[in-house]
C-alpha cells in the first residue's frame, strides 16, 4: 500500500530532482572543498551555486547564508550569537508556542540566569502583540519568534516584530522552518536579523540546515574549529546536503505558487469536509493567517493516538498533539498555550500536506476518517 | 512510534466486550477526560457466582483500549475471588507486554476491576483517600505507594509510567522520590537482617549481575566478586574499569550504593588488586 503522507510538517520526502543532484557527491565528487587538489577543487563552485540558490529563495545575499546541520543548530547558533555579542544584556523574549529547539533552549538559559519572557497566544493561536511590545527593555538582547507554527500553521507578524526590535536596537531572530517554501520571503525588504531554515522540511534530506545572518549583524560562532563558512561555522561542509538544500530551495521557489493554490485548495477541502461530516470537530488556530498546507482539527471525546493508529491501518500518516503520542502525559504545549480544553486537545490531529499530495489522497482521508471517529466514540464512555 | 505487540494491536483494532451491561452487579469507573484516558467496567454474575459477562467502554490510546478489552476476557468465567487476583501486570502480560510508558493503562484497568468488585460487595473504595501528591493528575500518596509496592518501582520515571504522577509540571518529583525511598527502605531493613550467609551471597551476586554489571559494561568495564568477609565485599575491577581513574568513585557511588540498597545498608565495598 502506498502511504498517504500528510505529515509534512514533521518531515518531507526528498524530491527526485534533489536526490539526483546530490548523488555524485558521495562516490565520485567526494572531495573536501578545502583541499588543494582537483578532487576537492571541483566541489567549491557547486557549493557557491547552492549558497546562491538558498539566498535567492530568501531574497538574501549569498554571503548572508551559513550552512548548518539542521534547524535546531541554526536556532542554537542564532541565540547563542545574539547573547555572546551583547554580554551585558540578560533578557530574552520568545513565545509560548515555539518549537523545542527554541523553547527548551530558552528554559536552559533561564536556569543559567537569563530572564526569559514567553509571550502568550490567544485562543486562535495569535500572538499578544501588546504584551510583546511592552516586554522589550534596554536589557533585552534578543527576540526570537517563529514565523509559522508547526502544529497549527498559524503565521506570526514577524515583519512587524522585526521593525519593533530594530527601532530599539534589539536583535530579532525567527525560526522559519515551517514558513520557507510555503510563504514568499524577501529579506532585503525586511528588518529580520537572523532566520533559521531546515532542509528536510522542504524536500531536501535530513541533516542539513541554514542560518541567514543579515550583513552587519554582530555574530559569534557556535561551532568552533576550522575556517569553514568564513569562520562562522566550523566543521567540514556536508557537501551533498548543501547541494541538495540548494536544489530544494530552487524548487521551493518554483513551487511556491502551487503551494498557495492547489495545495491550499486541497487543505481547505479536507478541512471543510471533515468539519461538515464529523460532529463535535473544531479547527485549532485561526484560519485567516495560516500556512497553506496545514490544518489542525480536534475531535471531542476521543484520543489522538487511537485516531492515528486507525488511520495508519488505511495507510494514512498524520500526527497528533495528544498526550499519548507526544511521549509525555500532557497534550502539546501549543494546544495548552491556546487554552484548548483537554477534552479537545487529546483528540487533536494535524494534517500537513505537500505538493506530492493528490486529490485522491484527500478523498481517501475524507472517506476513512468519519467512520473512525464514530467507532472510537462508540468505544468511549463519554459519548 | 510505540512498539505495540500484535496482541495489543489486535485488542485495539477489534476490542472484545465493548459496551455497558444493563443492571450490572458491579460498576468500576476510573480516569477522566482531562487525564486523557478513562475506563468504565460493568459485570454480571450467574447463578453459581461466576462472572457471566463483562463489558467495557474506554477513552484513550491504543494500549488503554486494549487493556480494557483484555481485562474483560480475563474476568469472564471467573469467581469474584479469582478475578480479584488479576493484577495490572497480569493484564500487561496477557497483552504480550506494554511499552513501559504505557503501564499506567494496565493500572487503570486494574483500578476499574477493584472498584467494580468493591461496588459489588457494597464496600465502595473511598475516593481519593490520602494526600494528593501530583496535582496535575490528582494522584495521592497512597496510590503511589501501592504502585511502588506492587510493581517494585525504583525511580520517579517508573512511578510516572505506572501512575502518571509527576507527568505534568514535574513539581512533585521531589516528593515522589521521597516516597520511593520510604517504601523501599523501611521494609527492607527489617527483612534483610534475616538473610543467612548463603542467601546474602546469592543476593549480592544477583544484584551485581542485574543492577551493576550492565551499566559498567556499557562503558567497556566489568567487576568480579572475589570474596565476602562479614560485611566487607571484596571486588576486582576488570576491562576499562581497571585503568579508569574514576573507578573508586564508581565503586562507592554505584557498586556500594546498589548493594546497600538491595542487600544490606551495612555493606562496604573494597577493591582488591586480584
Amino acid at each position: 500500500m502506498n502511504p498517504i503522507y500528510v505529515d509534512n510538517n514533521a518531515t518531507t520526502r526528498v524530491a527526485d530532482e534533489v536526490f539526483k543532484v546530490m548523488q555524485p557527491y558521495f562516490c565520485e565528487l567526494y572531495g573536501n572543498p578545502s583541499s588543494m587538489h582537483s578532487v576537492g577543487g571541483r566541489v567549491g563552485p557547486k557549493l557557491k551555486e547552492a549558497r546562491k540558490q538558498v539566498a535567492d529563495l530568501l531574497g538574501a545575499h549569498p554571503d548572508e547564508i551559513i550552512f548548518t546541520s539542521c534547524g535546531t543548530e541554526s536556532d542554537s547558533t542564532a541565540i547563542h550569537a545574539a547573547l555572546a555579542v551583547d554580554p551585558g544584556k540578560r533578557h530574552i523574549v520568545t513565545s509560548r508556542v515555539e518549537h523545542p529547539a527554541i523553547g527548551s533552549l530558552a528554559s536552559t538559559l533561564n536556569k543559567q540566569g537569563y530572564r526569559v519572557t514567553e509571550i502568550a497566544v490567544d485562543g486562535d493561536g495569535c500572538l499578544d502583540m501588546g504584551a510583546l511590545e511592552e516586554s522589550l527593555t534596554p536589557d533585552t538582547a534578543l527576540v526570537s519568534i517563529m514565523w509559522a507554527n508547526n502544529e497549527t500553521g498559524v503565521i506570526f507578524p514577524v515583519e512587524e516584530i522585526s521593525q519593533m526590535c530594530r527601532q530599539r536596537g534589539i536583535t530579532f531572530h525567527t525560526d522559519a522552518v515551517q514558513a520557507v517554501g510555503k510563504l514568499p520571503i524577501n529579506l532585503k525588504e525586511s528588518a529580520i536579523d537572523m532566520l533559521s531554515i531546515s532542509g528536510h522540511k522542504l524536500h531536501a534530506p535530513k541533516g542539513i540546515g541554514a542560518l541567514y545572518v543579515r550583513k552587519g549583524t554582530k555574530f559569534s560562532p557556535f561551532m568552533i574549529g576550522g575556517h569553514q563558512e568564513k569562520g562562522r561555522r566550523a566543521g567540514t561542509e556536508n557537501v551533498p546536503g548543501i547541494i541538495a538544500l540548494g536544489k530544494a530551495c530552487e524548487l521551493a521557489g518554483q513551487n511556491l505558487h502551487e503551494e498557495n493554490t492547489r495545495v491550499l485548495e486541497l487543505r481547505d477541502r479536507l478541512e471543510t469536509e471533515l468539519i461538515k461530516q464529523i460532529p463535535d470537530a473544531k479547527v485549532n488556530g485561526t484560519t485567516k493567517q495560516r500556512t497553506p498546507n496545514t490544518t489542525n482539527i480536534s475531535f471531542a471525546n476521543i484520543e489522538g493516538e487511537s485516531i492515528l493508529l486507525m488511520l495508519n491501518e488505511f495507510g494514512i500518516c498524520a500526527s497528533s498533539g495528544s498526550a499519548c503520542t507526544s511521549g509525555s502525559l500532557e497534550p502539546s504545549h501549543v494546544m495548552r498555550a491556546m487554552g484548548v480544553p483537554f477534552t479537545m486537545a487529546h483528540g487533536s490531529i494535524r494534517f500537513s500536506l505537500s505538493i506530492y499530495n493528490s486529490k485522491e489522497d484527500i478523498d481517501e482521508i475524507i472517506k476513512q476518517l468519519p467512520p473512525i471517529v464514530k467507532r472510537l466514540r462508540e468505544l468511549s464512555p463519554f459519548s | 512510534m510505540w512498539e505495540y505487540t500484535d496482541k495489543v494491536k489486535e485488542h485495539f483494532l477489534n476490542p472484545s466486550n465493548v459496551g455497558e451491561i444493563e443492571n450490572p452487579d458491579g460498576v468500576g469507573d476510573v480516569g477522566s477526560l482531562s487525564c486523557g484516558d478513562a475506563l468504565k467496567l460493568t459485570f454480571k454474575l450467574d447463578d453459581q457466582g461466576l462472572i457471566a459477562d463483562a463489558k467495557v467502554k474506554t477513552f484513550g490510546c491504543a494500549s488503554a483500549i486494549a487493556s480494557g478489552s483484555a481485562l474483560t476476557e480475563m474476568m469472564i468465567g471467573k469467581t469474584i475471588e479469582e478475578a480479584e487476583k488479576i493484577s495490572n501486570q497480569h493484564i500487561a502480560d496477557y497483552l504480550g507486554g506494554l511499552p513501559k510508558e504505557k503501564m499506567h493503562c494496565s493500572v487503570m484497568g486494574h483500578e476499574a476491576l477493584e472498584k467494580a468488585i468493591a461496588c459489588y460487595r457494597g464496600t465502595p473504595i473511598e475516593e481519593k483517600e490520602g494526600t494528593v501528591i501530583c496535582e496535575c493528575f490528582g494522584v495521592t500518596d497512597l496510590e503511589i505507594i501501592k504502585a511502588i509496592q506492587e510493581n517494585h518501582l525504583k525511580t520517579v520515571e517508573e512511578v510516572t509510567n505506572f501512575t502518571k504522577a509527576g507527568g505534568g509540571c514535574e513539581r512533585c518529583h521531589g516528593d515522589i522520590a521521597k516516597i520511593i525511598l520510604e517504601v523501599q527502605h523501611k521494609p527492607q531493613l527489617e527483612e534483610k537482617k534475616e538473610l543467612s550467609n548463603i542467601q546474602k551471597m546469592r543476593l549480592i551476586e544477583e544484584t551485581i549481575e542485574r543492577e551493576i554489571r550492565p551499566s559498567l559494561q556499557l562503558d567497556g568495564g566489568d567487576i568480579e566478586l572475589i570474596d565476602i568477609i562479614g560485611n566487607r565485599i571484596l571486588v576486582a575491577t576488570r576491562g576499562a574499569c581497571s585503568a579508569c581513574k574514576s573507578a573508586p568513585i564508581t565503586l562507592k557511588n554505584l557498586v556500594e550504593a546498589k548493594l546497600r540498597e538491595f542487600v544490606s545498608p551495612d555493606l562496604v565495598v573494597e577493591e582488591v588488586s586480584k
